[in-house]
């Protein structure tokens, strides 16, 4: 009798919360529409590639040589060669931003190689952008090298072979960006769109005078947490289940990973950003300083902590441990392993554990701070 | 059962700490009767939903003892909440929702059986006339409608004790007296306790026992006659020359033994010391006075009006020009004035015209329009469509002109809560363009024409709200308007302090200020000399409260029942209203 009451109330509850979800379009645009939209833009937007780099090409003198260098130029996806007569005019060019750096082959470019005393070429990158800058110079290193062992093979002049240092990579092995940004950003949408959809919902109970009236009835605290909590959850996956259908469609991220795992973490994470959610609402009952609380708190530790964009590893050890309070990260580790890697037992298992104990934390604080009073 | 539903013995409550620390109830002790309306009534402030959220549980006392049907509190507020009915300020309604399904929502959580449901929906629904409209969004139900169905909502299983928090602030007063009816048949047919809590002192009569709060204590407690009953011989009504009444009731607020002094239609109402009639023969020949009943709110008055103080002297207030009687020139003309919002229209081809030096007062329940009517006056909103000119200027053409000659003050006074009193009337005084040496005599007389000189350096935020409210009357004159704009300037304030508010817009008028005000308190319609009447946007009637009751008389069939008040009058003109089907209220 009793647990059909409470079976009741609940079931009231929730078909209030989802007719107001259908009445009111703003949750549906934060859990389907947000999320789709800030994958199209960081998705195409971020990238740590370095693709058509626009390189200056000041050849003092036409020679063989220059001329097969030039071409491994071309050829590279990573390049976009133009021509210059001069050093000045090439400078002038990089001053201008018209060209990320430039290199010279100087007029006695062929005459110097055949004699192999140094390198005799010069490469000058703009500087501004370091990470760029880095990229860039990486490349022209690789083009260079490239094109000198080609050319030392050929003439078979050298007494020893170069040892050449060779590079495997593993797990990405076109080295795409994308593919572990495109995981890393679905993490950083769903934290902000779990915790927006429960922060404004709870607050907009305080702010309505509804609340007040509900508490007045004999609804229990548990079904009022219950009632918010499931139809949002549902939203969640939703929205969860769209990005993650856009990861792999249209940014072709390889799932290497199992599917269920990914179902189960993202549950898990989900009721940790949710239950942040909450516990915002909850504290401030009020829905503009709920919002940008969930975007400070959410958002940018998600972006910047996560280890999503900068490894956690190479910060300070203060920071490193600020991390382990971002749900984030965990579900970065978790998402990136499931997607590049596959099902790693030891990197799931301890991630979702901590998610499930973020989860537990929220929920069980927004719990303890939900009163049936009004102070 | 015989005994009380509720009692409360020395409750203590205070919110904050330190410099913000403010005590809501300050031992508060008494009982709530068994099947009887009790009214809980007091101004804003008094304590009253503080009062009525520790009944209910919402709020934990900080000292003394509270408990409802026999149940304490503290302990079982769980077991309270399943056996009271209680409705707060704001409804508790889900706008989002229809009236059907807020009405689901709250059976499910209160526990209604549903094959009981049909046919208490059914009754709900007739009780409340929501029965046509249960599929409309609870939003767009008009102010009495969304009342209506939130007391619907807390009726669904019948509680033993209904707790009603100011149920009827700021609706029309058709509602408010269908609401009456409904409370009054729930306590005579199904032997219901109610509680309920209001501002309006005139809904005393209709309890039958009355707690009066005040700043968070008990001033009485009983049958609302036990108010009135030391008052029998002591109240009279003043009539004397038409046009005169104003000058009448500030000669005679001032005379010794009179206690209180209150228009009422063409004459004065007098409260006297003692049971003696007030002196008439200085007043002139044809001033006449005859013995009237004593109402509520003058026992109010008589409990809380401090015997000492004399009625403050309130010369005319920046007398420019006398007012000659008759005076024809118009200060506002408002023809076919229209504001729609999308599709939804606020302001439905109004037209009134105000003359100068007269106090005009808009009256009408919460989205009537009132507020609108006022943004476009002052320039604030732009009209929709039709014709409008303030102090001869059209504000289509010269809104900057006519700002110059017109003080606003809005409905939340608009100070800056950091700012001392001297530097809030320094801000707004060159905000209006004035400095120097006329900027420094418009501010002494400001401080000395409101009593705000010894408090020129408290920080704003901390005056009281009736000091709050002259500090902001004063900076809407400072730069000495012709026009004066009062957008609802009473709501809130006490009795006591809205008396002499209206003493300082007599001065005005004296003065020769126009002065238009809003209000839904029907009362002070009375003490305007004109009043336009607004429901729905749209304009009911206009004239002197005596030619609108006269109005409402003389049309065939209007009215059903006797128009003696302006109240009367009111619900008269909503009911011969023909019905759009609409009656959506206002967004927002």
């Amino acid at each position: 009798m009793r647990a059909q009451a409470s079976h009741r109330r609940l079931l009231g509850l929730l078909r209030k919360e989802w007719l107001q979800v259908l009445r009111d379009p703003s949750s549906i645009a934060i859990a389907f529409v947000l999320p789709v939209g800030l994958l199209l833009l960081f998705g195409y937007g971020v990238s740590l590639d370095a693709r058509n780099l626009r390189i200056g090409l000041v050849i003092e003198q036409p020679s063989a040589e220059a001329s097969d260098l030039v071409s491994g130029f071309r050829q590279s996806v990573y390049f976009e060669p133009r021509f210059f007569d001069s050093r000045q005019a090439a400078r002038s060019a990089l001053a201008q931003h018209a060209i990320d750096g430039f290199i010279v082959l100087p007029a006695d470019f062929a005459r110097r190689l055949q004699a192999a005393d140094e390198v005799p070429a010069q490469a000058i990158v703009n500087g501004v952008d370091a990470n760029s800058a880095r990229l860039l110079s990486a490349y022209v290193q690789g083009v260079w090298s490239t094109w000198l062992q080609r050319e030392l093979a050929t003439r078979s002049s050298g007494p020893s072979e170069p040892v050449a240092a060779e590079t495997r990579i593993w797990f990405n092995p076109e080295l795409r960006s994308r593919n572990y940004l495109v995981p890393g950003l679905l993490v950083v949408n769903m934290t902000l769109v779990g915790a927006l959809l429960t922060a404004l919902v709870m607050a907009r109970e305080w702010e309505r005078g509804t609340l007040e009236a509900l508490l007045v009835t004999p609804v229990t605290l548990r079904e009022i947490l219950l009632g918010k909590l499931l139809p949002y959850f549902a939203l969640g996956m939703g929205g969860m289940a769209l990005s993650v259908l856009m990861a792999l469609t249209l940014f072709q991220v390889p799932l290497r990973g199992s599917f269920w795992v990914l179902v189960a973490c993202s549950m898990l994470f989900l009721l940790a950003a949710l239950g942040m959610g909450l516990l915002i609402s909850i504290v401030t009952r009020n829905q503009f300083v709920a919002g940008m609380i969930a975007l400070v708190t959410t958002f940018l530790p998600a972006f910047l902590l996560s280890g999503f964009l900068f490894d956690i590893n190479s910060m300070p050890v203060v920071v490193q441990a600020i991390t382990h309070l971002i749900a984030a990260r965990y579900f970065v580790a978790i998402l990136q392993t499931l997607f590049l890697a596959g099902d790693v037992w030891s990197l799931i298992l301890p991630n979702a554990a901590a998610l499930a104990i973020m989860a537990i934390l929220f929920l069980g604080l927004s719990r303890r701070l939900l009163r049936k009073r009004l102070e | 059962m015989t005994g009380p539903v509720l009692t409360a013995v020395d409750l203590r409550k205070g919110f904050g700490a330190g410099d913000r620390a403010m005590i809501a109830l300050d031992g508060v002790s008494l009982q709530v009767g068994a099947g009887a309306v009790t009214g809980l009534i007091g101004p804003d402030g008094s304590g009253k939903t503080t009062f009525m959220r520790l009944a209910v549980g919402l709020l934990l006392p900080d000292a003394g003892r509270i408990s409802c049907l026999g149940l304490d509190l503290s302990s079982q507020s769980g077991a309270v909440q399943g056996a009271v009915g209680y409705m707060p300020q704001r409804f508790g309604l889900y706008e989002d929702l229809s009236v059907r399904e807020n009405l689901d929502l709250y059976a499910d959580l209160q526990g209604l059986p549903l094959q009981e449901r049909p046919e208490r929906y059914a009754a709900l629904l007739s009780m409340t006339g929501l029965g046509v409209v249960t599929g409309r969004l609870a939003g767009r139900l008009s102010g009495g409608m969304k009342q209506k169905l939130g007391l619907a909502c807390t009726l669904l299983r019948p509680p033993r004790l209904l707790l009603l928090d100011e149920p009827t602030v700021g609706v029309d007063p058709l509602s408010r007296r269908e609401l009456w009816r409904i409370v009054q048949g729930l306590v005579e047919r199904e032997r219901m306790s109610v509680l309920l809590s209001t501002a309006y002192l005139d809904e005393a009569e209709r309890c039958a026992d009355v707690i009066l709060l005040h700043q968070g204590r008990v001033i009485g407690q009983g049958p609302p006659s036990s108010f009135s009953a030391p008052l029998r011989g002591r109240v009279f009504l003043v009539t004397g020359p038409t046009g005169q009444r104003r000058p009448l009731q500030a000669r005679l607020s001032r005379q010794p033994g009179v206690r209180d002094a209150l228009l009422q239609g063409d004459a004065v109402r007098v409260v006297t010391d003692s049971a003696e009639a007030p002196d008439c023969t200085p007043l002139g020949p044809s001033v006449s006075c005859a013995p009237a009943q004593p109402c509520f709110e003058d026992g109010f008055i008589d409990r809380l009006k401090p015997r000492t103080e004399q009625p403050a002297d309130l010369q005319p207030l920046d007398r420019r020009r006398s007012a000659a009687p008759g005076a024809t020139a118009a200060a506002i003309e408002v023809d076919h004035l229209s504001k729609r919002f999308g599709s939804f229209t606020a302001v439905d081809a109004v037209s009134f015209s105000v003359r100068a030096g007269e106090v005009f007062g808009l009256l009408g329940a919460n989205g009537a329009g009132k507020t609108t009517t006022f943004r476009m006056l002052c320039g604030l909103l732009p009209p929709t469509s039709g014709r409008l000119s303030v102090a001869g200027v059209d504000l289509r053409r010269a809104p900057a002109a006519a700002r110059a000659r017109i003080g606003y003050m809005s409905q939340r006074f608009s100070l800056y809560a950091g700012l001392s009193v001297t530097q809030n009337l320094r801000f707004f005084g060159r905000a209006y363009g004035l400095g120097g040496r006329r900027l420094r005599q418009r501010i002494h007389w400001a401080l000395g024409a409101f009593a705000l000189a010894d408090l020129a350096d408290a920080e704003s935020g901390t005056l009281s709200l009736g000091y709050r409210q002259r500090l902001a009357m004063a900076s809407a004159l400072l730069h000495a308007p012709d026009i004066l704009f009062l957008d609802e300037p009473t709501s809130g304030v006490d009795p006591l302090a809205r008396r002499e508010f209206w003493g300082r817009i007599n001065a005005l008028a004296e003065g020769g200020i126009t002065v238009l005000v809003t209000t839904h308190f029907m009362q002070e319609a009375e003490y305007c000399d004109r009043l336009a009447i607004m429901a729905a946007g749209a304009l009911l009637a206009e004239g002197s409260p005596t030619q609108i009751r006269e109005q409402v008389r003389a049309a065939p069939g209007a009215a059903t029942g006797p128009v003696e008040t302006l109240e009367d009058a009111f619900i008269a003109l909503i009911q011969a209203r023909p019905q759009t089907g609409t009656g959506d209220a206002r967004p927002g």
